[in-house]
């Protein structure tokens, strides 16, 4: 039962934190949730939110599986975006008319790139056993020029009816399309979760590679396996980011996304060295991270200082979270309770009976 | 008998001094194709020194890293750390009572400051280094541009004096193609960054606080178990690297004399990458004081020789990322080999 209760603990911080976010939100003016109908489709906090945090909530997904199972993070996220977007937008551009099916060409192009950069890293983690940073910060060094050269010029425009529409709102549809992406991916995601057992592969690598390779499970191909997801998630992310901004900037497209996806595996509870997984919780730390800059903005804080306010907020957070801090509080928990125990229910003459209830009483928290 | 013997012999170098073999060997090599490429500019000592005159802040900034890095940790906040020192620097040299000493002190307390507050929280809350210093450069950003955004350059007639201060080595220089003998001119930077060299490396491999340092960060455990106090090791650490980078950013405006938002922005990963070439391993307790300046040495050289050819300026970027790439693979599979080697004299 109280297994329960520390797992719980995990979604319930990032959810906490959520929630009084949204309660400054509220106090700063009542009318957060209002949501207004513009064109046909639905505006508002809410729909921001959802809109904003969609690739992060993507890359992050990713995030969470690879640093599951190699117990380390892929600092090349946002770069390997840059790139798959980078050929998408050639792609489209060199058509010589712009359907529904060059887009959907295209897309596919840019996730089989998107798949090239997953296997490139997962190579190096995987096969030459690289920590996961220092592999993927080489992408991260080359990234965005090779973005530049592929795109030939400096931030090419998608000037066409159907990635604009993907990019905002199809006619008919109330809701932003990005969100429905992004909702897409998340059920899609959950059932290839559901349905295959890679979650279990990729805690068994991550929690101790040679217990499972005795185990009959391949720890190359199932770190192999999650880059490579991951480097789907970066191209459906890419495709996300340049169909929303209209234009392809290899520089400063998704710029400095890949902290920001593992502060939302970090803030969804998960530990960044590996094994357990939840990505509910990854799901969740992304949009916190998305409603925190929003709120800031909301409370007129100067975009100069928005940093320093979110690393604050991010440092509070991780102190709460801390194993220490808990354990601290948990001890202290503990004191007041057998203080006031120990007061009620115990005579002083009785010493021995009172060393012999705490002795009890430690053992049971032991236990527990 | 013989295997023992040899076996010996293969465990005389270790995987330190072995990475820092081939960093260095790969600098000299670098450094001997630039030479013969392009004689004229890189035959020349100003030119060598001069690697170490305008880089002065990024050595620095990669010595912090890679006592970090040894220690079992990594710091992504030291370039925004060093940003936000040059900033405050140049605002208070700028405010009209500002004197260099006070700049001095303003910069290492600043740098302390981070790495007390980083230090106390990985050490002491055992939260994860990534995260904390990520939010370290979060905060250094921030502060840097609410205190001025808009770029600085300090008029203060002493610091100009020191800015422009070159120390003169006579015997070290070049004739120009008019035949003038043109002395070699060092700046004050490049001095601090070679004391810093060297008296770092003492301090790591002879005093108590650097063995400590690779026994936890090599493993944690075994070091508890041997008695070392495990977090204060790694509290100094963090606190050493926030002080390496308030020098970094006294020494970054002391070359440069602006304070800038962009100031040593990306140092943080060039600074990585230049401790992972001069062979330092982020899993912790592989590394060294020497290799580090030499594995950012390399990369600046990559940096100048493409400079030299003449090439898009992005290649710049895709020379260094395959130079890593090389590093990364060379060294994975110099150990792979070393273990699988050791492996086998042992089953013979």
């Amino acid at each position: 039962m109280n297994k329960m209760k520390i797992r719980n603990y995990q979604a319930f911080l990032p959810l906490l934190v959520l929630a009084i976010l949204i309660l400054i939100n509220l106090l700063k003016g009542a009318d957060y949730f209002s949501i207004s109908i513009i064109n046909g489709a639905l505006y508002g906090n809410i729909p921001n939110i959802l809109f904003g945090a969609s690739e992060l909530v993507i890359l992050a997904i990713g995030m969470t599986l690879v640093t599951s199972s190699s117990g380390g993070q892929d600092i090349s996220v946002g770069v390997a975006a840059t790139i798959t977007s980078s050929v998408f937008v050639r792609v489209v551009l060199n058509a010589h008319e712009v359907t529904l099916m060059t887009v959907l060409g295209a897309f596919l192009v840019s996730c089989l790139v998107g798949i090239a950069i997953g296997a490139f890293n997962g190579t190096l983690v995987a096969i030459f056993n690289v920590q996961p940073m220092v592999a993927t910060l080489i992408l991260f060094t080359a990234g965005r020029s090779i973005a530049f050269l592929i795109d030939g010029r400096l931030s090419p425009i998608l000037a066409n009816r159907i990635t604009n529409q993907i990019g905002s709102v199809i006619p008919g549809v109330p809701v932003q399309t990005p969100i429905l992406l992004t909702v897409v991916f998340i059920l899609l995601f959950s059932i290839l979760l559901k349905i295959t057992n890679l979650k279990l592969y990729a805690q068994c690598v991550g929690i101790n590679q040679k217990a499972a390779r005795l185990n009959g499970i391949n720890p190359v191909s199932v770190k192999l396996l999650t880059y490579i997801i991951l480097g789907v998630c970066s191209a459906v992310a890419g495709f996300i980011a340049v169909t929303k901004a209209g234009r392809h900037d290899s520089v400063n497209l998704l710029r400095f996304i890949e902290m920001d996806a593992i502060l939302a595996v970090a803030i969804g509870g998960n530990a960044l060295s590996g094994g357990k997984f939840s990505i509910t919780g990854s799901v969740i730390g992304a949009y916190t991270i998305e409603v925190l800059n929003r709120t800031l903005l909301r409370l007129e804080v100067g975009t100069e200082t928005i940093k320093a306010f979110k690393a604050v907020f991010i440092i509070i957070l991780m102190i709460f979270a801390s194993p220490v801090a808990r354990g601290t509080a948990a001890k202290a928990a503990q004191w007041i309770r057998a203080r006031f125990t120990g007061i009620v229910r115990l005579p002083a003459s009785k010493k021995a009976e009172a060393s012999e209830g705490s002795k009890a009483d430690v053992s049971v928290e032991k236990e527990v | 008998m013989e295997p023992m013997k040899t076996m010996k012999r293969r465990e005389a170098i270790s995987n330190s001094n072995l990475l820092l073999l081939i960093a260095a060997v790969i600098f000299v090599l670098m450094y001997g194709i630039a030479i013969l490429c392009y004689p004229r500019s890189f035959f020349q000592y100003q030119t060598f020194f001069d690697l170490f005159s305008l880089n002065a802040a990024l050595i620095i900034i990669t010595l912090g890293e890679t006592i970090v890095m040894i220690g079992g940790g990594i710091d992504i906040s030291i370039g925004a750390v060093t940003g936000l020192v040059t900033m405050c620097c140049a605002v208070y040299l700028e405010s009209g009572n500002g004197s260099i000493e006070g700049s001095i002190l303003l910069a290492l307390g600043i740098g302390i400051a981070f790495g007390l507050m980083q230090g106390f929280l990985i050490a002491y809350l055992e939260i994860q280094p990534f995260i904390i210093t990520l939010a370290g450069m979060f905060l250094a950003n921030g502060l840097l541009t609410t205190i001025h955004k808009d770029p600085l350059n300090v008029t203060m007639p002493h610091f100009v004096r020191l800015r422009d201060t070159v120390i003169v080595i006579p015997w070290l220089g070049t004739m120009n193609r008019l035949g003038n003998f043109i002395p070699l001119e060092v700046k004050p930077g490049a001095i601090v960054v070679v004391v810093l060299i060297i008296v770092l490396s003492v301090f790591l491999h002879w005093s108590r606080f650097g063995r400590n340092l690779y026994a936890v960060g090599g493993n944690s455990q075994s070091a508890l178990m041997l008695g070392i106090n495990v977090k204060r090791t790694k509290f100094i650490s963090f606190v050493l690297c926030g002080l390496l980078s308030g020098i970094a950013g006294f020494v970054f405006i002391m070359t440069t004399g602006a304070g800038n938002v962009g100031n040593a922005s990306g140092f943080e990963m060039k600074a990585i990458a230049g401790s992972i070439i001069g062979g330092t391993m982020l899993t912790g307790g592989v590394g060294n004081l020497i290799g580090s300046p030499i594995g950012a040495l390399t990369l600046l050289t990559i940096n100048e020789l493409i400079r030299a050819a003449g090439i898009n300026s992005n290649f710049q970027a895709i020379a260094s990322g395959l130079l890593l790439c090389l590093f990364i693979v060379l060294q994975s599979s110099v150990l792979w080999l070393r273990r699988t080697g050791g492996f086998k004299l042992k089953g013979t």
